[in-house]
């Protein structure tokens, strides 16, 4: 019995070989995905990228029902003045609106994501994390976003966190698992790569920057790095994991950005929503101005698009 | 170990659309007269030749080209300004003028880097981020120094040495006018210049900027020529100081018929500079480095990181990164604000460069990026030769193109033996995540600038200059103002 037990345990990944990061080099290579040049035809390809890209995201204390209804309206009927739109990939709401969101999102092609895991601190023990996991999951959650245990990373205690996301993902059950690293609370690069390798070879099937209540949120250099970390694991692994920016993105322009750097560091099979997400609330009406200004050639006033 | 079958795909799926920069706005005469004296005059021998645009081979401009008669009057128009005007102008003065220079090219700076780029063929994006900036950069830095001369040689008194003749390549064309002439007119000297054959047209902007800045006549001449043309102001008795930027066999020449007078002279010459990575560098970072230091201006740059040595433990995944990372280059239309690696300069240069792809297939393996570059104009792809070794003719010999050499070591002292291997020394680059290292490192190289975890930077404020046949004498930051002055109790 203990020899079957060694045998289905996932092995720590030794983080002493996961490469140095020189943040100078970094900001250097984010600039330069910057001074790209994203005009006409491809402009447009990539705004409806983007917002298929989208997890329509509330996480608020005042949250309510109702509030969770309209933002799944809006995730069905984003702008329908403007036809051949895609819809979000998923609305990301707290456990207990889950089901409220299961309600209004009855027979869409959308994605039902649950922040767990004593978000956003994940100061809880274990076996609460995991009944907040599984509540979610009952209640239809088909993504479930969890955070990692920042202060038992920060004092070294791998092995703790990286048990920890096992855990988490084995409550998941069918739900994929997003591994938030909190990376504003991180500190470093290096940290975020190595945060990003034990989340990874823990079984995480995305990884994400912030949970949005920490500042700084997602930046395109924490992105870069960790969309390193999973070229390198698919090229070790053959397995491909996605990557969630969350907080912070709320430009068209900054979206089109980390597509670039998506694009020309892990290349074409990313670029989907199956492998690629933006944790956002405001980008989406961002988005959909640009793309009816692509259309008409003027901008329009913020009050033509609904706010939800 | 990265296994095989795992690829990434970078080709075809979500694409950028052309983004060209418009060049409306930009004024090209169809022929260009050389700059004597405050004019532009005919050259006496009546002869033009054309300026074409490497990436298209269109004609660009018909260009004089000055003889001995020309450059006799250029030297002696600068003579004459140095006697009358510049030479006894207060140092406050001179810098006040040269202020004026780089504020109206940064004001016309997106002029500038249009031409250069349909002049050279480098990107738009280097000739507008890099080139014209730091051409600009290195006006405001002289500038500040021309009346600061007696804190710059403290207890000296620094003199002018009165006509600087000043040759320059075709790889960088503003900004090595920039490098030659800032500094010379800071210290009071003036100036004969010669813009490389191929890429004339910038310094002759430059020409107009002067006249703009209310310059004296003759303070700044600039003639527009080939090799003979020149030869003729490095011999020019009326010359006190040669600077000259390019190939080291020019060099040499240089350097024997300077031998016996009493000018002073500066060259930069060639290079082969090592980009050394140890196995504890920011593996990403230090890819991303390899590729400015080579593929950076189609790798036309003399202190390019053109042999890369990469300790043995990380080779396989180093050279796998950089392999992916050359799939995202695009190369292709200058003009394109994407464009990441332009035309080849010239059909000649290109020869050059294939001529040493046929060498080193037969001395390792090459490898290539794919993708599709023009029909028309003048390419390269960026290119890796793996498996070569220090008795290869692609690892000794400096190729001036997007090419790369890639060696392994083992230990510290062989990545220094191999690095200095050469008969250049013009820079270096080192990659680790140990500062000791980095320190140890930098001594052990024999190049004028060693850069740590980053490649081909350049400030105003930093000097450069090579070893052994990289040149002699230092250009930019403090130590370039030496090469302009004699000094004296």
């Amino acid at each position: 019995m203990a020899l079957s037990a060694v045998k289905v345990a996932r092995r720590l990944p030794d983080l002493s070989r996961v490469p140095a990061v020189d943040e100078v080099g970094v900001n250097e290579r984010v600039a330069r995905f910057q001074t790209r040049s994203i005009k006409s035809s491809s402009k447009v390809e990539a705004l409806k990228l983007i917002l298929s890209m989208i997890d329509l995201t509330t996480l608020e204390g005042q949250d309510t029902a109702g509030k969770v209804t309209q933002l799944c309206q809006k995730a069905i009927h984003l702008h329908d003045a403007l036809p051949g739109l895609p819809h979000v990939a998923a609305v990301c709401v707290y456990p207990t609106m889950v089901g409220v969101a299961k309600k209004a999102l009855a027979g869409h092609d959308i994605n039902i994501a649950s922040v767990a895991t004593a978000f956003p601190s994940g100061m809880s023990t274990l076996s609460v994390k995991l009944d907040d996991t599984r509540m979610a999951v009952a209640a239809g959650a088909t993504e479930i976003d969890m955070v990692i245990s920042r202060g038992a990373f920060l004092s070294g205690d791998y092995r703790y966190v990286f048990d920890e996301i096992i855990a988490v993902k084995k409550a998941c059950g069918d739900a994929h698992l997003k591994v938030i690293l909190e990376t504003g609370e991180l500190g470093t690069l290096d940290r975020v790569r190595k945060a990003s390798v034990l989340a990874m070879y823990a079984g995480a099937d995305f990884i994400k920057t912030s949970t949005g209540k920490i500042q700084p949120a997602a930046t395109m250099q924490v992105t870069l790095v960790m969309l390193q970390a999973i070229r390198d694991f698919y090229l070790e692994t053959g397995k491909m994991v996605g990557m969630k920016p969350a907080g912070g993105i709320s430009t068209s322009k900054l979206a089109i950005h980390y597509l670039v750097m998506l694009k020309e560091t892990l290349g074409n099979a990313w670029m989907t929503p199956e492998w690629f997400r933006f944790g956002a609330s405001s980008l989406a009406n961002d988005v959909l101005m640009q793309l009816m200004k692509q259309s008409t050639g003027v901008y329009q006033s913020p009050d033509y698009f609904s706010k939800d | 170990m990265p296994t095989p079958e795992n690829k990434l795909a970078f080709d075809g799926g979500w694409e950028y659309a052309p983004a060209p920069e418009s060049t409306d706005h930009i004024n090209i005469n169809s022929r260009y007269g050389l700059f004597i004296n405050g004019d532009f005059v005919k050259p006496s021998s009546g002869r033009y030749f054309d300026t074409v645009n490497p990436a298209t081979e269109e004609k660009l401009s018909r260009i004089a080209e000055a003889n001995q008669t020309d450059v006799d009057k250029a030297v002696a128009a600068a003579r004459n300004a140095y006697k009358t005007t510049w030479g006894r102008m207060k140092p406050g003065e001179r810098a006040k003028y040269i202020y004026r220079i780089a504020r109206i090219m940064q004001e016309r700076a997106r002029e500038f880097s249009v031409i250069e780029t349909l002049d050279g063929g480098k990107p738009i994006r280097e000739s507008r981020d890099i080139d014209v900036p730091l051409a600009a950069a290195h006006f405001f830095y002289y500038a500040g120094w021309a009346d600061k001369l007696d804190y710059a040689f403290p207890g000296r008194k620094a003199r002018s040495l009165g006509v600087a003749g000043q040759v320059i390549p075709w790889n960088f064309p503003l900004l090595m006018a920039a490098w030659k002439i800032a500094p010379a007119l800071a210290c009071g000297n003036t100036v004969v210049l010669k813009p490389a054959e191929t890429t004339p047209l910038t310094a002759l902007k430059l020409a107009e900027v002067i006249a703009d800045a209310g310059l004296p006549p003759g303070v700044v001449n600039i003639v527009t020529g080939a090799g003979p043309t020149g030869a003729a102001i490095v011999n020019h008795p009326g010359v006190d100081k040669v600077a000259f930027t390019g190939s080291t066999n020019v060099g040499r020449m240089i350097q024997k018929s300077l031998a016996g007078s009493k000018k002073k002279y500066t060259l930069e010459l060639g290079g082969k500079a090592a980009n050394i990575i140890f196995a504890d560098a920011a593996i990403d970072q230090a890819v991303e480095g390899i590729v400015n230091g080579i593929f950076f201006n189609q790798g036309h740059v003399c202190c390019a990181g053109s042999r890369l040595l990469v300790q043995e433990s990380v080779a396989e995944e180093v050279i796998a990164r950089l392999k992916d990372r050359m799939e995202t280059l695009i190369v292709g239309n200058p003009m394109d604000k994407n464009t990441d690696v332009g035309a080849i300069n010239s059909s000649m240069q290109l020869e050059r460069i294939q001529a040493y792809l046929k060498v080193g297939k037969t001395e390792g393996e090459m490898h290539q990026s794919s993708g599709r570059v023009p029909r028309k104009g003048y390419w390269c792809r960026p290119t890796i030769f793996t498996g070569v070794s220090q008795s290869s003719r692609v690892v000794q010999e400096e190729i001036f193109g997007p090419v790369l050499a890639i060696q392994t070591f083992r230990r510290f002292d062989e990545a220094i033996s191999k690095a200095n291997n050469t008969p250049y020394g013009l820079s270096g680059g080192i990659w680790t995540d140990k500062g000791s290292k980095i320190f140890k490192m930098t001594q052990s190289i024999r190049a004028g600038v060693v850069w740590a975890n980053t490649f081909n930077k350049f400030d105003p404020t930093s000097p450069f200059g090579g070893y052994k046949e990289s040149g002699v004498g230092r250009e930019g930051g403090l130590h370039g103002l030496d090469a302009y002055v004699k000094l004296g109790a």
